[in-house]
Parts: C-alpha cells; structure tokens; sequence
C-alpha cells in the first residue's frame, strides 16, 4: 500500500515527513524504540535528500512479507550522485563538515537498507523496518 | 524567511531550554543564537536544555547540543541535557553519536542540581558525559 510522496526541499519538510512516519509506525504497532530508529535513520536520510541532493522526494509505502508487515522508505533525488560509495558509507567520512554519520548510522538503525546512485543522476537510499 | 524562535526561560542565574519535539534544523540553529545571547544578557551560569519531548536525536541535533555545550562554556555557563528518553539514549549508542561538551540529568530537578552545585559534585542519578 503507498502513503504517499513527500517533498523534501527544507528542514520544515523533513519534520513533517517525520510526523507521517511516526503516525505509521503507530498504527502499525512499531515497538517504541523500533519507532525512535526507523525516525531517526528518516530524519538522516531526508537531511541527505535536501542538503546533498539538492531536495527531492520521499515515498513510503507499506510492505509485506512473510506474514510481517512493515513501512519501506524511499529517498531520491537528482542531485550531483555519490562518486563512491563505499567511502560514502565509511563512518566518519564526510564532505560537508558533518559527523559523516549519516548514511551508516542509518543503515545500523534499519532492517533493509539500499543505496543506489549514479553520477550527474542522482541517488535512491531505500530502507525498510519489519514490524 | 522567519523562523519560529524556540522560548528561552529564566530562572534566577540558569536558562531553561524546552526543545519541541517538532524542531527543525532551522530551528535549532536559531536557539543556538539566541541562547548564547540570553547567556551573555543574563549573565547566566548554567543552562538546562530539556529534551524530554523529543524522540528523534539525529546527528544534526547531537551536534548542535554538544556545540551549544562548548560555546556557552567560553561564556562561562555549565549546559545540562537533561531527559534524554531511554530508546534516544540507546540510539545515540546505536549511531555512535556523542554529545562533548555537555553533561547530562535525568530531569530538570536534577540538572538545577548538577548547576547549583558548580558542577564540583554530582547528585545521585546524574552522569557525566564523555568528555574529549
């Protein structure tokens, strides 16, 4: 089932995409502490979507499988790309004064974690908590 | 573009910071301004940021609690974060996220405590947060 698009071009936006994914994992019966990473890992990514990839939008849909039911996020943007991922994912390392915890850190705090990006194209994180 | 300015209390020579739950990073950066100039004006000694009402400590807000911790102390003011919510401490962990520069409370109470004391001593249930 889709919940929808959510633009990501500002800091107000991530709160409010933020507010959504907390009302889903609610309704969904989320454990608490479930609930507090699957919102932070969002928060993270969609600072991502709007401070490196220039804005872009935000899909959540819910997914099952197995018998378990939980929410799939998707990022994407059409900014610059990650030249390399595999740094991009080493904790620490960063291009923007940041703590370089971001995309690591998130993937820590999720069940799925997916990171597509093409250069000049932009890049897709797609995560998914179970419940 | 104005943003929404979050409410700075006093309380005799502290600062009481309640941070929304709903802070956005603008919002944050705008506290960040307006405490240290409440901290100057005041000539507070310690500052207590209440975070009992957020769920959602990213990297971002850790940052700007622990920058807030290091600034306000080259004015001379002690910060406490005080009511970190167990499932944020154990994502803190989980992000390997730290917050230098600042002590932590359980509560408010304990936090005026940790202030009142010059910091010399620790209360019961209060602990240090690591410091670099």
């Amino acid at each position: 089932m889709n919940h929808g698009t959510f633009p990501v071009r500002t800091a107000e936006h991530v709160v409010l995409l933020r507010r959504e994914v907390c009302r889903l994992s609610r309704e969904l019966s989320f454990p608490p502490l479930d609930e507090t990473r699957l919102l932070t890992a969002t928060s993270e990514l969609a600072r991502n979507t709007y401070v490196h990839g220039g804005g872009g939008e935000v899909k959540i849909e819910q997914v099952a499988a197995d018998g378990r039911q939980g929410l799939r996020i998707t990022f994407r943007d059409r900014g610059p790309g990650i030249v390399d991922t595999n740094l991009a994912m080493r904790p620490g390392y960063t291009t923007t004064n940041g703590l370089g915890l971001g995309l690591p850190g998130a993937k820590r705090l999720v069940d799925e974690f997916a990171l597509h990006s093409t250069v000049g194209e932009g890049t897709v994180v797609s995560i998914v908590m179970w419940v | 573009m104005t943003v929404t300015r979050i409410p700075v209390v006093r309380i005799g020579r502290f600062l009481l910071v309640t941070i929304p739950g709903h802070a956005d990073d603008a919002m944050i950066e705008q506290l960040q301004t307006d405490l240290l100039e409440r901290v100057r004006d005041a000539s507070a000694r310690g500052v207590l940021l209440d975070v009992s009402g957020v769920e959602v400590v990213d990297s971002f807000l850790a940052r700007s609690l622990s920058e807030i911790g290091r600034m306000a102390r080259f004015l001379n003011a002690k910060v406490v974060v005080v009511g970190i919510q167990p499932a944020v401490a154990m994502t803190l962990v989980e992000l390997g996220l730290k917050l230098p520069g600042v002590r932590t409370a359980l509560n408010v109470d304990h936090g005026l405590q940790l202030l009142g004391s010059g910091g010399e001593r620790e209360p019961a249930n209060t602990s240090r947060s690591e410091i670099r």
